[in-house]
């Protein structure tokens, strides 16, 4: 073996070629299956699509690093489903393009943090957490208040996450723009679209009680308040499990 | 340094610069409604600043033939110079982020200083400006030596050096400015990866291109390891950056994997580029630079070919061991366990080795700071690599997982071994740079090394006790059967251990400034005739010894 060895080292291309046969071995046999294994990620019919408002909501958590303090990833232990909620499914984050499970938990985990608090309570929070968490070490982010949401661009989001995958039809792309605007301003004539192509139990508010201006504040709360409510999957393990 | 090029040469970086302007012109125009456009407008006042540097030394005449037949040492100076000034703005950042989990409103109202801009500009800081400006810096002068062959030509090292340091910048700044794709140690956006690609691509066909002209029929382990470092890495970052672009004219991607594939391939990356960024590429210079520095050979050769190999197979399998209990399959989650212990095998392997080699160096050891450098990495990289396989048990991850545990355990590997192997690098090439005797004080290099030991002491106490009682608190239950303690209580119990990291943080950080000083201070009492360049020891019969240059 040894002098084998001895006569590989004496050959770039060889050495070359042989790290990249070694090294790829790990990385096939782990990866390559989790995209054709039917079971690896659960059914899940009645899932619903981000609304570009969310979609806009979600960039912003990415773009602030909320995921450097905060996992979206319940794990299938005890404690965590009782202190966080029913463990996380796969399928959960089927649309997560990337993913946002996280690593650390400098604060909690929020995979199912919709619909915990009000909008106020996040506008508030979001805005200095510690007026509402004293001892809270969470960062203020006051800006995002101030900030209108950049909209124009969403049905150009909207088509991209379609093609890696995520099923937006020709008019949710379309109205991209508007869907947004109208999520957070339910008396306007936008309103109605947004129940009609993302279901009935879409949140439409003014996530941050302002409902003439669309602010990065109302994306980003709007995408708290569906965090964990795509699909009710995890709620009924069992039926998953059996498909 | 300029001058040592060709006027070809100075032709050719000039071209490259022109290009490089147009490419920022491009980007400019292209991105004129996104936060491209800035980083294309930065691209492009790069460019042109080069452009006017180098059409102002065009006249210069040719250096002398002589040069061929020496090492070309330029790049690696120049690296070993920014990967210092990485340093210190890395380390500095770093602190800075620990002292904000004490202080959480010195973000004043300012989205760029708040915690998650500044945390991947921490990490990307040290990880990619510190340790990686000192991988290519160092792998330039040990391929160089191990093979007895000057680098091909003198344009492609620059190309590489300054190619990669503009992927870094870009990478900071983009963070600053909310541009990230929120991979963790893979944050830069599709145009910046882009951009790496192409500088890896020239970079290892640099390497290749040195290696086949080496005078040494075998190829060095150390180039086995810096060779590992380099393609792995090409194939991690590749595959784990797919992504489609909003469009041309944006900074925003998207990910072409999702949910659990994505959370696979995202920890397949990044553990790998804890492997191959910061432990292939790191032992490789253990590999040169501890047995020349203790003038003892590698203990054991055959150590080195079973902790070469089993480290680059093994690997590869661990990374899932990041998802233990998660909605990943199970069968990948014992698959990643089951390696990640094996794994401890060839590391120690490799850190017994180095260990081994200092056998009969001892007083070496003791009198010379900068072996106790190397000595420290190699003791640190056998605790680290023991820790990480320890964690990677499923029992030992559901306490440890998410809790401060493991941001101690990457701290012993970052500070301890990877920061370490590269201080005790840097204090020896320097003064063979440039030709000196020694380092300017050998008192301050003492003091370097007490205050990393120190800082990296209490960095790793303080979050393994942060860390495990985190972990305790959330599991424990009271008598009644109800969770003992709400997750505020256990965030106000890390306050004492948050305060003392930021400390530790701060030694180290003011060991990597006294480090600088005297760095500066050894390159300043340089004398003027050590412009000579270094040429390998004169063979029998005086036959040429050195591959010459082209
Ligand atoms: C420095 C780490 C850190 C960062 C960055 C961070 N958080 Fe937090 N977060 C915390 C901590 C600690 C808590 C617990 C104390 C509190 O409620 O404020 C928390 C609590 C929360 C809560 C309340 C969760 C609950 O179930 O009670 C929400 C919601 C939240 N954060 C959202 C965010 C968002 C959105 C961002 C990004 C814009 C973010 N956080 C960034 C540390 C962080």
């Amino acid at each position: 073996m040894f002098g084998l060895h001895y006569r590989l080292e004496r050959k770039a291309i060889g050495l070359v070629l042989a790290i990249i046969g070694v090294s790829s071995i790990g990385g096939l046999v782990e990866i390559a299956p989790l995209f054709t294994i039917h079971q690896t990620v659960e059914d899940a019919p009645n899932m619903r699509v981000y609304t570009p408002l969310e979609v806009a909501g979600r960039n912003i958590y990415i773009r602030e690093g909320c995921y450097a303090c905060h996992s979206q990833m319940i794990r299938t232990l005890r404690d965590e489903v009782e202190r966080y909620g029913p463990y996380s499914l796969a399928v959960e984050s089927k649309y997560d393009h990337p993913m946002l499970w996280g690593s650390k938990r400098t604060g909690p985990d929020i995979a199912r943090l919709g619909g915990k608090y009000s909008d106020a309570w996040h506008v508030a929070h979001l805005i200095n957490p510690r007026d509402v968490v004293k001892e809270s070490i969470m960062p203020g982010y006051p800006w995002l208040a101030r900030t209108s949401l950049a909209s124009e661009d969403l049905g150009l989001h909207l088509k991209a996450l379609r093609r890696v995958g995520v099923p937006y039809t020709d008019e949710m792309i379309e109205h991209a723009s508007n869907d947004a605007y109208g999520q957070s301003a339910p008396d306007s004539s936008a309103a109605e679209g947004v129940t009609k192509r993302y279901g009935e139990a879409t949140n439409v508010r003014a996530f941050d009680g302002n409902a003439g201006r669309l602010t990065e504040m109302d994306a980003l709360v709007a995408y708290l308040q569906i965090l964990g409510r795509l699909t009710d999957a995890a709620t009924k393990p069992v039926a998953s499990a059996e498909k | 340094m300029i001058g040592q090029l060709t006027k070809n040469e100075r032709q050719n970086a000039l071209a490259i610069l022109i290009a490089m302007a147009v490419g920022g012109l491009v980007m400019t125009i292209g991105g004129r409604n996104s936060l491209l456009g800035v980083h294309g407008g930065l691209v492009l006042m790069i460019a042109v600043v080069g452009i006017f540097a180098m059409t102002a030394t065009l006249k210069l005449p040719d250096p002398a033939e002589d040069r061929l037949n020496a090492y070309y040492d330029d790049p690696t100076k120049v690296g070993i110079i920014i990967s210092m000034v990485w340093a210190v703005a890395g380390l500095f950042v770093g602190d800075w982020i620990a002292w904000l989990l004490v202080f959480p409103d010195l973000t004043f109202d300012a989205a760029w200083a708040s915690f998650g801009r500044l945390r991947p500009v921490h990490t990307s800081g040290v990880i990619f400006g510190f340790g990686g400006n000192a991988l290519i810096a160092t792998s330039f002068y040990v391929v160089q030596r191990t093979c007895r062959a000057r680098l091909p030509d003198q344009v492609t090292p620059w190309f590489v050096l300054f190619g990669y340091n503009l992927f870094c910048v870009i990478a900071a700044t983009g963070y600053l400015m909310g541009v990230t794709q929120s991979k963790e140690y893979a944050e830069p956006e599709w145009y910046a990866d882009l951009w790496l690609v192409v500088v890896w691509v020239v970079y290892f066909l640099l390497y290749l291109r040195t290696l086949s002209r080496r005078k040494e029929p075998h190829i060095y382990v150390a180039n086995w390891y810096y060779m590992a470092f380099i393609l792995v890495v090409a194939v991690l970052h590749i595959v784990n950056n797919l992504a489609v672009p909003v469009s041309f004219g944006s900074e925003k991607a998207y990910s072409a994997f999702s949910g659990v594939q994505d959370a696979m391939t995202q920890w397949w990356y990044g553990h790998n580029a804890v492997a191959f960024f910061l432990t292939a590429g790191f032992l490789g210079m253990l590999y040169y630079y501890l047995p020349v520095r203790a003038g003892r050979p590698i203990y054991s050769y055959r150590m080195s070919i079973i902790s070469f190999w089993g480290i680059t197979f093994f690997y590869m399998w661990a990374g899932s061991h990041h998802l233990h209990y998660t909605a990943l399959p199970q069968w990948v989650q014992t698959l990643g366990m089951t390696f990640s212990v094996m794994l401890l095998v060839p590391s120690w392997a490799s850190a017994g080795n180095a260990l081994m080699t200092l056998n009969g160096a001892w007083d070496k050891v003791r009198d010379d700071a900068t072996l106790r450098f190397m000595f420290v990495a190699a003791v640190f990289y056998g605790l680290s690599t023991f820790e990480g396989s320890f964690m990677a048990i499923r029992a030992v991850n559901s306490l440890s997982h998410y809790t401060d545990w493991t941001v101690g355990h990457v701290h012993a590997g970052a500070l301890g071994w990877v920061a370490m192997i590269t201080f005790g690098a840097i204090y020896a090439s320097v003064p063979w740079l440039w030709k000196q005797d020694r380092m300017y004080s050998a008192k301050l290099v003492e003091v370097h090394f007490w205050l990393a030991v120190a800082g990296t002491l209490i960095y790793v106490f303080a979050m393994w006790n942060s860390g495990i009682i985190q972990g305790l608190m959330w599991r424990t239950y009271n008598d009644s059967g109800t969770l003992a303690y709400s997750f505020i209580e256990s965030l106000v119990a890390m306050r004492p251990y948050y305060i003392a990291r930021a400390i530790g943080g701060l030694l180290f950080l003011l060991g990597a400034l006294v480090g600088c000083y005297n760095i500066w201070m050894t390159i300043r009492m340089a004398p003027r005739e050590s412009a000579k360049a270094d040429r390998p020891e004169p063979g029998a019969a005086g036959a040429p010894v050195l591959q010459p240059g082209e």
